[in-house]
């Protein structure tokens, strides 16, 4: 599947393993938060880098206190109707203060990122076949917003007031 | 009433330039119905029994004389001559075409209007009291933060794709006409320590399947915290609401499972983070700016006395029964609030025609500082009528059919739309609503049966309110065939109840006989001044339950 | 779905709303869709109907029509008549409301 990564397309280093897949030597892997608990030092034990993937229904605050050991933290989308996803990045900048990459992954519709961009994904797993234009349009789509987060925008309330 | 600026502006134009571009997708076959489904649900388009169908938000009900006329002008042009007022203070066209419908919005653009998040599992369109900025006794104009939260909820990103709809309520006061119980969020604006407005807030009540009354989680909130409380509430509810079951998605079920003391406990630990993070903020000069909006208008120094009123009621019959019924209150001498029933014996509840709403824009223009409010009972009010004013008014209205003098009467129903048109119908509600109206048209009886509020929704999920009707009616499915059931002692007001079905259903032609056997009963066992629901709440469900059983 | 496809009955047709403008539209003989109930294809037993509704689901595809469903019908006098109140009032029109839907072309 193609990376969209600060909005172009971007060459993609990480390896997603599953649960019983071995661990390649030496390759940036993304492995499931379950796996992380069970094999927490094998993987701090690694020398590349490490990311983990939530899956809906597991919010950050199962990882919290180990951000910091990952470069990466993918959010599955199940369906693109389940949008818990879109609080865990929320909850992964702000609160946890989490500055690696925040990838979206499964079934994500274009009409949605720039809502996920806005709530602090900054990578995407795209369909083959789509086209980078088709990603700056949707993310130029509207001028202003009206709510804060943690992407730093001026709201329209700020802008009214000359903040 | 709210003017948009350049930046309300551009983001309602942007969105008609996106929507257009997804109907230009799917027509292309660029996304499949599935894709586009949420899509077009989240500008309100969806598709019914005989034709697609457009919601179209009156934020909090209000509209001006303008916006009005554009809805008419509408009406005519793309639609079949009318529109169908809803509960939700919105109004529905029913026969749009799916490629008239970025037209259709560029309309409603040029006149501040949209139907953004009017459907979908998104923060819907907010509701509010009819009376609000008119009636005595409220604490603060509760559009001031109705118009606060629209703008906050417009494409939230966080909170676009939520487990299940969810829809907010606001009232100014403790009188409650807009059924902030029975909201996912209600609100009721309470005057906080320092005197200044703060917010009462109440979680997780709704209707559908499961009628659940709200609780009271956060109290005398202070507006500087508003929108951070409820990003709170929020947040918890998407990330713990169920996806697993439709039916199970909404707060409601979440708070149930919770505990109402859960749930806050859940809410105030995520709102100190979120207020810590301080980056919802809600600017002072914000609220001031909208505030302005909502200013009293520029009422005459008047009395209270309208000798032309007086005079007019003694001379004319009918016109003194419309006041009796149809006029309320106003906090400003000398001005009253009128009501325009939209529903006439034999009509549609909630249906306007264009030339209808084409004479009540006019007459708001001329008699009602140009301002028209949508109830969610599916009346018009014009909120700002000059007593002196009242019989011109009434003749312009009766001109129109629209002065039919039944508000809060028995024949004065909340009804949804049913099998004649809604996909997801069990039974027809309007012939019943019809049906029940001719039984009791004698205006005499009427004012003796006294208050009465009747709710029919043609299924389960309650979009005719039933189970907050003083006389709930809920179409069901039996083999295909309609058949109705009856619950009593429901109300949406500050006494919140949800009803108690009576046993079982009856046929249509059956039920209007019920209703009569219904009435029959509580004017024999009324007290002196006892209202229907007060009378119901006496006795309880039983003494019904004998005569109406009896009798089949 | 309320008052939707009766999975046991025999006799039936399948009805769409057209994706354009959403009208009620029903399957014919000839893979076309029409207006008029009286055009349908009538499918008897399981597996004919199974089958009308395969032939009919490619035109989802092809952006003529929206959900597709098999309702039951029975024909009388060489009339095809629907047996749900609700498939009557999709063929006809609002019950409250003469002057609008397919029945109003016969006032
Ligand atoms: C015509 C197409 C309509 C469809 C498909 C529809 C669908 C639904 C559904 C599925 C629910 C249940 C939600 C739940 O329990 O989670 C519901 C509730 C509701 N709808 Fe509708 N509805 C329609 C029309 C209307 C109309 C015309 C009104 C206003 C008159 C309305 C107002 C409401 C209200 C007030 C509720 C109950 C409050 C609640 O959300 O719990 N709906 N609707
Ligand atoms: S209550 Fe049922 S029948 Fe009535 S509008 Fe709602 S979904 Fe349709």
């Amino acid at each position: 599947m193609p990376l969209i990564k600060n909005g172009e397309f971007a060459d993609d280093n990480w390896i997603l393993v599953g649960d019983e897949d071995e661990l390649p030597a030496d390759t940036p892997v993304i492995v499931s938060a379950a796996r992380w608990q069970a094999e927490r030092e094998t993987l701090l034990g690694r020398n590349a880098p490490l990311g983990v993937k939530l899956e809906a229904g597991e919010a950050p605050e199962l990882i919290a206190d180990d951000l910091d050991r990952f470069q990466l933290v993918a959010v599955n989308f199940p369906a693109f109707k389940d949008g818990r996803g879109f609080s865990y990045a929320s909850l992964l900048r702000d609160r946890y203060g989490f500055d690696g990459e925040v990838r979206a992954v499964g079934e994500v519709l274009r009409d949605q990122w720039s809502l996920m961009v806005r709530c602090g994904f900054d990578a995407f797993d795209v369909a083959d076949g789509t086209k980078i234009d088709a990603f700056k349009e949707a993310l130029g789509e509207f001028s202003h917003v009206y709510q804060a987060t943690g992407d730093g925008k001026k709201t329209v309330w700020q802008l009214r007031h000359g903040g | 009433m709210y003017r948009y600026d350049e930046f309300d502006h551009t983001l309602v134009k942007e969105r008609v330039t996106q929507f257009r571009g997804q109907v230009e997708r799917r027509l292309a076959g660029d996304i499949t119905e599935d894709q586009f489904k949420p899509l077009r649900l989240m500008n309100g388009v969806y598709l019914q029994l005989h034709a697609y169908m457009l919601r179209v938000a009156v934020p909090y009900g209000t509209l001006s004389g303008k916006q009005m006329h554009m809805l008419a002008d509408i009406a005519t042009k793309y639609d079949k001559g009318y529109g169908h007022f809803t509960t939700r203070q919105n109004i529905q066209y029913n026969w749009p075409a799916l490629s008239d419908i970025p037209a259709i919005l560029d309309d409603l653009a040029s006149v501040e209007m949209h139907a953004i998040q009017t459907s979908g599992n998104c923060i819907r369109n907010v509701t509010s009291d009819q009376y609000a900025g008119a009636a005595a006794g409220e604490v603060d104009d509760p559009r001031i933060w109705s118009e606060i939260i629209r703008q906050w909820s417009t494409f939230h990103p966080e909170f676009t794709f939520l487990p299940r709809k969810f829809k907010f309520a606001v009232c100014g006061m403790n009188e409650d006409r807009a059924a902030i119980r029975f909201h996912d969020i209600g609100i009721e604006v309470v005057k906080g320590k320092d005197g200044a407005p703060a917010f009462d807030i109440y979680v997780g009540g709704g209707q559908g399947r499961t009628p659940m009354i709200g609780h009271l989680i956060g109290e005398a909130v202070p507006a500087v915290d508003l929108i951070a409380y409820l990003e709170s509430i929020m947040r918890v509810y998407n990330m713990n609401g169920r996806r697993d079951n439709l039916y199970k998605a909404r707060i409601k079920i979440l708070v149930h499972a919770l505990g109402a003391e859960e749930m806050k406990r859940q809410v105030e630990e995520e709102f100190v983070h979120v207020k810590e993070k301080g980056v919802v903020n809600l600017p002072e000069e914000e609220i001031a700016r909208i505030r302005a909006y909502f200013a009293p208008p520029a009422y005459e120094a008047l009395p209270d006395e309208s000798s032309a009123l007086n005079e007019a009621m003694a001379d004319n019959k009918k016109f003194a029964d419309w006041v009796k019924t149809n006029v309320a209150e106003h906090k400003a001498d000398g001005y009253a609030i009128a009501n325009i029933s939209l529903k006439p014996v034999g009509g549609v509840a909630g249906d306007a025609s264009d030339d209808q709403m084409h004479v009540m824009a006019d007459l708001a223009t001329q008699y009602s500082f140009d301002e028209l409010r949508v109830t969610h009972e599916q009346n018009i009010v014009l909120a700002h009528v000059k007593k002196d004013d009242l019989f011109a008014l009434w003749q312009g209205l009766e001109k129109a059919a629209l002065g039919t003098p039944n508000l809060a009467l028995i024949t004065d129903h909340i009804v949804c739309p049913g099998l004649d048109y809604c996909a997801l119908a069990n039974a027809r509600s309007i012939p019943i609503s019809q049906e029940i109206a001719e039984r009791f048209n004698d205006l005499d009886r009427q004012h003796n049966i006294g208050e009465l509020k009747v709710k029919i929704s043609g299924c389960i999920n309650a979009c005719g309110h039933h189970h907050v009707g003083h006389i709930g009616i809920l179409g069901v499915d039996k083999k295909g065939t309609e058949f109705y059931q009856i619950s009593l002692g429901g109300s949406a007001d500050e006494n919140a109840s949800v009803g108690d079905i009576l046993g079982p259903a009856f046929t249509e032609d059956e039920i209007a006989d019920a209703i009569e056997t219904i009435v029959e009963t509580y004017i024999k066992i009324r007290q002196e001044g006892e209202r229907f629901i007060e009378t119901y709440r006496r006795v309880g469900k039983e003494p019904f339950k004998e005569t109406l059983y009896a009798t089949h | 779905m309320a008052q939707h496809t009766n999975t046991r009955a025999t006799t039936q047709a399948v009805t769409a709303n057209r994706l354009l403008d959403g009208e009620v539209v029903y399957f014919t003989a000839d893979g076309t869709w029409s207006d008029w109930l009286k055009d349908a294809d009538v499918a008897d037993g399981k597996e004919a109907c199974a089958a009308l509704l395969a032939k009919a689901e490619p035109s989802v595809a092809a952006q003529q029509v929206v959900e597709p469903y098999l309702f039951e019908v029975a024909v009388e006098d060489s009339a095809i008549v629907p047996a749900s109140v609700r498939e009557k009032i999709r063929m006809a029109g609002p019950t409250i409301r003469l002057d609008l839907g397919k029945q109003a072309a016969s006032i």
